[in-house]
């Protein structure tokens, strides 16, 4: 009985070592859910206070955002390419999806800082209104994290560089890249629909 | 160059902070001198602070608690003292903007630094030993939560002697806390050290629930994990689902501060009520993350000391969930006042009441677990009793101040502070004390003495319905909190007899520090020594180990059979340990000094950006960054300990154990 146990226990302790990184990054980006959650609920309680400030209506143009939304859209697709190459193990295809994801998501965030800046010097900066204190932190925190994604992309592109393999740590991190990565999509879809289309009719 | 920094800065005018700085200065510097004396300097980076093992962590996080505990406790009796002299046109020792300073540090103290460094450190310990893990999920950001912690409260300490603390209370209140009426470094030295011990505190949540989820032992089913791990993963889960929350209401109050936003401002379109109910939706569901794992050691204890059996585990854990998910819906009981109105108001009292319910059930389990049993008088006993006690009495006022109506007449007086006090101490505290005496001999091979226990207990527990029942008093008689002097000569009294309180609970610390010190003098002592690793008969995986235990834990993963593994496999004569093998190399984690880079440069960031140094701020945030980019490139991450090894300290552990046993 005691052997028995023995072996069924050395047995197990192989698979024990299945590693808990992605599970607990996809916990961890749940949390992260939460703060986008919250900044959604305080645009929801604070978008009608303008404060004789312009409105969303007033300040917001369909033309450079349908652009935003289609770079970050499609980059999803390139980083899918990548992670497809990835389990292909044809590193150079990884690193050149990586890059062209990267692309894209730099043209997003240019986009974005192009639009505040323009906001920003019409007078309809963050300290304009409760409103616009509300718009400016939940799209931003938005563009933040985009911007680390971008930081973590050349990371990992430069960490691949040279090697001839994908090791289980590496593509641990290609895994949660993506998932952050999708994430960040999908926030911007509620941002898209919450935040510009709803005040926009 | 400096931002708002100055020499103007050091309070070199106000002698009591001077007085402090010199003894800090001086009980530092005597640390560092013996350190640097004995040549610890190398162990200590080594094996301690930069060490990712769950065991070691433990121990640094629960030393910070410890020291948390003097500050904040010096805090509580200067504002005792300085209530008990400022009446009738005295004013006291303390000017009113110092004494709103104490009062915000003590508050802000005791809960991030001394109980929730004390909480993790407590889930660092056991909770892997009981879930037959070797180690958390994630051992580096375990390491890198504890230092996020400790950074943080040194960044409060800073603030003693650079500058001044937020005067606005533990939890910020706009407008007061915005830079129109706060416009000092007070408030941004609360912000950061709060959010920044937020990032470890929620990475610690992370990490337990990964663990807890994917690392029990074969066997551990969800209705065989103890009720200790149980509080924990239910904590884990509150954390993550509220502490996202504070990192927004706090983000928000600092945008406010720094960018001139208007969140919750007067002008601009601001919402203080939005304020305050971001941060009790955190708020509230925090003190249950606090007093859920000092519930799950009463469960741990008093089956230990009753020797049964936890009566009714499956209620224990559906109770425990319950008042988890509970947690979330009652937080606009912290003000009903604000005019939401009748139904809104009664639906959150009705729902708050509600928490006694499963509260009720746990206390009854307990109860019904020492009925008939065979109860030895340990000190851990003692500490459960008198929670039991007490947090029944504090509960009931808590459900007293459930009712709106009531609340409208409490709310903002002593009697609050008297109700939560009641409940933090009389649960968290005496809880987290309880557990220490528990699984102190598992943590360092030798028992604390118990004498001094029970000594510390009785001032603690005597001393603390000395300084609270007369603040429930005052609360009927109309005295509401934060007063830095009154002229109420019917107040004085009470305010004398809170005062003697905070001496015996002086003198229950004094006796707690007697305690350790009486402890590790005496540890060689047989009658000390605890060399079985199961000193209390206990019921769960972690007394199955030496004490203490190996850097590996569990050197053969032990298989669960039941509830209660450890003593079902006593019982049932199953060898838990598998001792003499075969053994095989284990896989280990290398320590790692990542964690404390991060710290260090989140320090630095922290510090900058309360006084506005903004090129500083940037090297502090590139280094976060860069330490960060480095560990994920650091392919030195792991090492094995050979199964020589392994079978040199497992037969070590079986010579002890059949020397014990043969006597």
């Amino acid at each position: 009985m005691a052997h028995d146990t023995t072996v069924q226990t050395a047995g197990h302790d192989e698979h024990h070592h299945e590693s808990p990184v992605v599970f607990g990054f996809w916990v961890y980006l749940m949390t992260d859910c939460i703060i986008f959650g919250t900044l959604f609920a305080v645009f929801a309680v604070l978008r009608n206070q303008f404060n004789g400030g312009p409105s969303g209506h007033e300040l917001f143009e369909f033309s450079g955002l349908g652009l935003e939304t289609a770079l970050l859209l499609v980059s999803s697709i390139t980083y899918g390419f990548g992670m497809i190459a990835a389990h292909k193990n044809e590193i150079s295809k990884v690193i050149m999806w990586l890059g062209v994801t990267f692309l894209l998501g730099l043209g997003f965030v240019g986009l974005e800082v192009n639009e505040f800046a323009h906001m920003i010097h019409e007078g309809a900066g963050p300290d304009r209104s409760a409103f616009l204190s509300a718009f400016f932190t939940l799209v931003s925190t938005h563009g933040l994290h985009v911007t680390c994604g971008l930081i973590w992309i050349v990371t990992l592109m430069v960490q691949l560089m040279g090697t001839t393999e994908i090791p289980e740590r590496m593509m641990n991190k290609l895994t949660c890249l993506s998932l952050f990565w999708h994430f960040l999509d999908i926030v911007w879809i509620c941002v898209f629909t919450y935040v510009y289309l709803a005040s926009m009719i | 160059m400096l931002g708002r920094l100055s020499f103007s800065a050091i309070p070199l005018d106000v002698p009591i902070l001077v007085g402090t700085f010199l003894g800090v200065a001086i009980v530092g510097l005597a640390v560092l001198g013996l350190i640097t004396y004995l040549g610890k300097w190398g162990y200590l980076w080594r094996e301690w602070l930069t060490s990712v093992d769950h065991k070691r962590l433990a121990v640094m996080y629960i030393v910070l608690a410890l020291v948390a505990l003097f500050r904040g406790f010096a805090d509580a009796i200067m504002m005792r003292t300085q209530l008990a002299l400022a009446y009738a046109g005295n004013p006291g020792y303390l000017p009113p903007h110092h004494y709103d300073q104490i009062f915000s540090a003590h508050g802000t103290i005791m809960i991030f630094f001394l109980a929730m460094a004390f909480m993790t450190g407590l889930f660092n310990f056991v909770v892997p030993l009981q879930i037959g893990a070797r180690d958390v999920a994630f051992p580096f950001l375990n390491n890198l939560s504890f230092w996020m912690t400790a950074i943080s409260f040194v960044l409060v300490n800073v603030s003693l002697f650079i500058g001044e603390f937020s005067q606005c209370g533990w939890l910020a209140y706009p407008p007061l806390s915005e830079s129109q009426f706060s416009p000092g470094v007070g408030v941004d030295y609360y912000i950061w050290a709060v959010q920044l011990s937020g990032v470890g505190t929620l990475l610690t949540g992370v990490n337990f629930f990964v663990t807890i989820v994917k690392m029990r032992a074969p066997g551990m089913t969800w209705m065989r994990m103890p009720v200790f791990t149980w509080t924990a993963f239910c904590s884990s889960i509150l954390i993550m689902v509220s502490f996202p929350v504070l990192t927004v209401a706090l983000a928000l109050l600092g945008l406010d501060r720094y960018f001139g936003m208007h969140f919750f401002t007067n002008d601009g379109g601001g919402n203080q009520m939005l304020y305050l109910s971001l941060i009790w939706a955190w708020g509230h569901p925090e003190v249950y993350i606090l007093v859920i794992p000092a519930f799950g050691v009463f469960s741990e204890v008093v089956p230990a000391f009753s020797g049964k059996p936890l009566f009714g585990y499956a209620t224990m854990v559906y109770a425990t969930c319950s008042i988890m998910i509970l947690s979330f819906l009652v937080w606009v009981h912290h003000f009903f006042t604000m005019g939401a109105g009748p139904d809104v108001n009664a639906f959150f009292g009705i729902a708050t009441m509600v928490i006694s319910i499963p509260t009720g059930v746990k206390l009854f389990n307990w109860l019904f677990t020492m009925y008939k049993g065979r109860i030895q008088f340990h000190a851990c006993m003692y500490w459960a009793v008198g929670f039991m006690v007490t947090f029944t009495i504090g509960g009931m006022t808590g459900v007293m101040l459930a009712i709106p109506g009531a609340d409208f007449v409490l709310h903002n007086s002593l009697f609050l502070i008297a109700h939560f006090h009641n409940v933090i101490i009389g649960g968290v505290y005496f809880g987290y004390i309880c557990g220490m005496n528990f699984w102190f001999p598992k943590v360092t091979g030798f028992k604390l003495n118990e004498a001094w226990g029970i000594r510390a207990f009785w001032f603690w527990f005597v001393g603390f319905y000395f300084a609270f029942i007369p603040l429930y008093v005052l609360g009927f008689e109309g005295m509401t909190r934060r007063m830095n002097h009154y002229d109420n000569p019917e107040w004085h009294i009470w305010m004398l007899i809170a005062e003697v309180g905070a001496v015996l609970v002086l003198l229950g610390i004094v006796c707690q520090l007697t305690q350790l010190f009486v402890s590790i003098r005496d540890r060689n002592l047989p009658a000390n020594r605890d060399l079985t690793g199961d000193p209390w008969n206990g019921r769960a995986l972690e007394w199955s180990t030496s004490s203490p235990p190996p850097p590996y834990n569990f050197a053969i993963v032990p298989h669960v059979h039941g509830l209660d593994a450890f003593m079902h496999d006593k019982e049932n004569g199953i060898d838990t340990r598998h001792a003499g093998g075969p053994y095989a190399p284990i896989h280990m984690p290398k320590n790692t000094a990542a964690g404390f880079f991060v710290g260090a440069f989140s320090f630095i960031f922290g510090f900058a950006a309360i006084w506005y140094i903004w090129w500083l701020a940037a090297i502090g945030l590139i280094g976060v960054i860069g330490t960060v980019i480095a560990r994920s490139a650091n392919k030195d991450i792991d090492y094995y300990i050979p199964a020589e090894e392994v079978a040199r300290i497992e037969n070590e552990h079986s010579r002890k154990l059949m020397a014990q046993a043969a006597e």
